[in-house]
């Protein structure tokens, strides 16, 4: 059984984000990482592969864009993935991204597909989706368990309230969310070593029409600073919550 | 670094080398970025969350931790290959060794094993010693001590008493002694333990084993800082070692004492900058959040004087130890190209270099209190607060000034050996010296019209050099070469020599950036306002040898050309400081 595991290059999450002309990420000095909830699925998949049981032959990664993410790759080489593709194209959405991913698994025949629930830059939480629907495979969201048991899967949903157990047949696509891997795993002096050798394959991309045009990019509003009333002019407070919060 | 410009061991005070001929942080690789970063995330998980049981004195726990880092490798990445290591340059060595700087006593732990506590059987043991410990300590699976300290025997290392005696069957030696302020003593399995062979002058290594019987630990030291770090004495009650644990030959073992220590002293000087950063990342913190007469701190000019002056001492320190850290990688491979083997390359590129492994471990360890106290003080009442990290920071940094030989013996050894070793003709300096002393009163600033930004600075820097030349050479005639009662003169000679190396690193790392399209005008901020300061220091060490010689008709032609030489351009501090601590607060850390 081949795994799949779909990455993100996204900036640092303690990163101050800033824009050049409210359309283009200003990339100056950005430490480029994978994707944490990609990187949890990675997590998870290399511990499904380490129990033999699962029967998983290799573990793969992939990436949609361009070279400058090869060091975030090899990262995912360092910690464990046996090999990686990469289709070279700089993708301008989900859509895009998710029609190249297709290409990518119809070529190569991976069972089980893991995607992050969200990225941490644009957030659309919307790839794994599209990816099934191109797939015609089962998807399933908000995965926080994913077993493989006597060759069938056994997946746990957060769903509202409590938790719901499905099993669907492969190959398929599982949008995994927190608890779905403990932490991240470190990438070992061995693994870093190794993936000086293992192989990532450059795909070249489909012709896909982009269907999102970025009109700009805005900033949150700085927060205001504190005002702060004296419990005994509530009257100052009702007239702050009417006039300038406009609350009232 | 191809064709590039090597110069030897204190030739940096006769000779100048371009940008291109340094290695500077910003040239790190991908892989090296990598294992920086997997010990930073093995700092977040492990240490962090840890480091209040850890300071309760939990020798399991830390233990534990240590082997953890084992696992992932970290503690093999100085090791060759053959021994389980991962082989890594000596460049990688040191990031490894700044990352793990940021880990309190974890650091210390983690440094002293790897260091101390593996090196001498890695460097001077036989294959059989390699292959039974080595490849354990490089896995963590034994943890790694070094003894040599005694309750009599501290800088004076080889007055120690402890004694071996050959076994009547010719098997063992019996080991009878004590050794103090021991490094891991609680946990560690392996120990090299130095001891003087019957009656013999010099001392001999040892290899021991922790279960051997006779060997007793006795409870943890309590101390300033650093408490997650097992210290301890340990006592040798007859204990027999197997004669195949000798390490190296009979009386080797104070040669082999000495080259590990200039290891662990270079080594410390990358240690520090970890922690620095780690201190000016809460400092920054802190001060981006505290808020006094209705704005934050940070807007203060008193409070970016304070971020700008750490981070100024960071940048500076680092330029330093990563300059160094190529060349000693390059005369490591020199040394490898002639035939030497790994261990024995290694201590003689380090021997070498050894006046400027001095240097990165007193300016670090000087400019880590700096930083520490000021982050304290950024907190206020908070940073006298054990529940923040600086407090801790600050307790932890203070052995850095101690441990791997004193700063004063460091800095001892800065002056004696350069001075030392012109003597033996290894390097001109007394033919430059000679020179400068002879023009001393023709002597002038130099200052040219259309100089361009850097050629100025390299004129202060060979002017300060200089400086130091003309104090060198006035010194060594006044006393005739007797320098070892002058302590004092030989500190404001050492004084010198180190910030002129630390300088000099810091204007090539940023002439090197600039060429590389880095324009980022705070790097020429940092670099106007080092020059600014250092120009007194100079003037100051210089004046104070000077008045020390007591000969009112040279005291006045010295002063005079030391005015002279150390006459530089003005700068506006106020505003060179406020951006680069603006810089740090806009980022809310260390940026650079």
């Amino acid at each position: 059984m081949k795994v799949l595991v779909c990455i993100s290059n996204v900036p640092d999450t303690t990163t101050k984000v800033k824009f050049v002309d409210e359309s283009k990420l200003d990339t100056n000095g950005i430490q480029w990482v994978i994707n944490p909830w990609d990187e949890l699925a990675l997590t998870r998949a290399l511990e499904m592969k380490e129990d033999a049981s699962n029967g998983i032959e290799a573990v793969t990664v992939a990436h949609v864009g361009l070279a400058a993410a090869e060091p975030t790759i090899r990262k995912a080489l360092a910690i464990g993935a046996d090999n990686a593709i990469r289709v070279n194209v700089d993708p301008k959405d989900a859509y895009e991204v998710a029609s190249q991913l297709a290409q990518v698994v119809k070529a190569e025949n991976f069972e089980i597909v893991l995607c992050g629930i969200e990225s941490a830059d644009h957030n659309g939480s919307t790839v794994g989706g599209m990816l099934a629907e191109f797939l015609e495979c089962p998807s399933v969201t908000c995965v926080s368990s994913l077993k493989m048991e006597g060759g069938k899967s056994v997946i746990t949903r957060e769903i509202d309230g409590g938790k719901e157990i499905v099993s669907v047949p492969t190959p398929f696509v599982a949008v995994v969310q927190k608890g779905i891997a403990k932490e991240p795993r470190i990438a070992a002096m061995r693994g870093i070593m190794a993936a000086r050798t293992k192989p990532i394959k450059v795909a070249e991309p489909q012709a896909v029409a982009s269907l999102t045009e970025v009109k700009k990019y805005e900033m949150p509003k700085p927060r205001a600073a504190c005002k702060f009333v004296d419990a005994e002019n509530a009257g100052e407070l009702i007239a702050l919550l009417q006039n300038e919060a406009k609350v009232l | 670094m191809d064709n590039r410009k090597i110069l030897n061991s204190g030739e940096f005070l006769i000779d100048t080398l371009e940008a291109k001929d340094v290695f500077i942080p910003e040239e790190f690789n991908e892989e090296q970025l990598m294992i920086a970063k997997s010990a930073q995330d093995f700092l977040e998980a492990e240490v962090y969350p840890n480091l209040d049981n850890l300071d309760k004195g939990d020798r399991e726990l830390m233990s534990a931790t240590l082997k953890k880092s084992g696992d992932l490798g970290l503690m093999g990445v100085a090791l060759p290959e053959e021994y389980g290591g991962f082989g890594q340059n000596f460049i990688t060595q040191m990031l490894l060794a700044e990352k793990v700087g940021a880990g309190y006593s974890f650091s210390v732990a983690f440094m002293a094993h790897c260091g101390i506590g593996t090196l001498p059987i890695a460097y001077y043991g036989n294959d059989f010693q390699r292959q039974k410990y080595v490849t354990k300590l490089a896995t963590g699976e034994f943890i790694g001590a070094y003894c040599l300290t005694e309750p009599g025997a501290g800088s004076d290392a080889n007055s120690g008493k402890t004694n071996a005696k050959l076994s009547e069957d010719g098997k063992h030696y019996i080991i009878n002694g004590q050794k103090m302020w021991i490094t891991n003593a609680g946990f560690a399995d392996v120990e090299t333990v130095f001891a003087k062979i019957d009656n013999d002058r010099i001392l001999s290594a040892f290899i021991v084993e922790k279960a051997m019987p006779g060997v007793t630990v006795a409870p943890d030291e309590h101390k300033m800082g650093i408490k997650g770090s097992s210290t301890a004495q340990i006592f040798y009650n007859d204990v027999k070692v197997p004669v195949e644990n000798l390490i190296g030959e009979r009386g080797e073992g104070f040669r082999i004492a000495l080259s590990i220590l200039h290891m662990g002293r270079i080594k410390l000087g990358a240690n520090v900058i970890g922690a620095m950063k780690k201190a000016i990342n809460d400092s920054v913190k802190y001060a981006n959040e505290r808020k006094q007469f209705g704005v934050l701190i940070s807007t203060f000019g008193a409070i970016k004087y304070k971020i700008a002056q750490q981070a100024i001492k960071t940048f500076t320190a680092e330029s330093a130890v990563y300059r160094l850290s190529q060349d000693i990688d390059d005369l490591l491979n020199k040394n490898l190209a002639k035939g030497m083997d790994k261990g024995r390359a290694t201590i003689e590129a380090l021997a070498h270099y050894a006046v400027e492994a001095a240097i990165l471990k007193v300016y670090g360890s000087e400019a880590l209190d700096y930083v520490v106290d000021e982050a304290v003080q950024i907190h206020g009442g908070m940073g006298y607060s054990a529940e923040v990290a600086v407090e801790r920071g600050y307790r932890d940094s203070r052995i850095n000034r101690i441990f791997e030989g004193t700063n004063e013996i460091n800095r001892l050894i800065v002056a004696d050996t350069t001075i030392k070793r012109a003597q033996k003709n290894e390097f001109d300096l007394f033919g430059h010296a000679d020179k400068v002393y002879a023009e001393m009163n023709s002597v002038s600033c130099g200052k040219k019209d259309g100089e361009t930004y850097f050629e100025s600075k390299r004129r202060y820097l060979s002017n300060f050099k200089k400086a130091t030349l003309l104090i060198i050479k006035a010194v060594s005639k006044h006393f005739n070469f007797k320098l070892v009662p002058e302590q004092e003169v030989m500190n404001n000679i050492s004084e010198m020599i180190m910030e002129i190396y630390e300088a000099e690193s810091l204007a090539l790392r940023v002439e090197k950036l600039d060429n590389m399209g880095k324009k980022d005008e705070i790097y020429r901020d940092i670099l106007n306002v080092y020059l600014y300061d250092l120009a007194d220091v100079i003037k100051k060490s210089a004046k104070d040898a000077i008045n020390s010689l007591e000969n009112a008709e040279e005291s006045l032609n010295l002063t005079t050309a030391i005015d002279k030489l150390t006459t530089v351009d003005a700068v506006n501090v106020k505003f060179a400081r406020r951006r680069i601590a603006d810089r740090m607060i806009e980022a809310n850390g260390y940026i650079l």
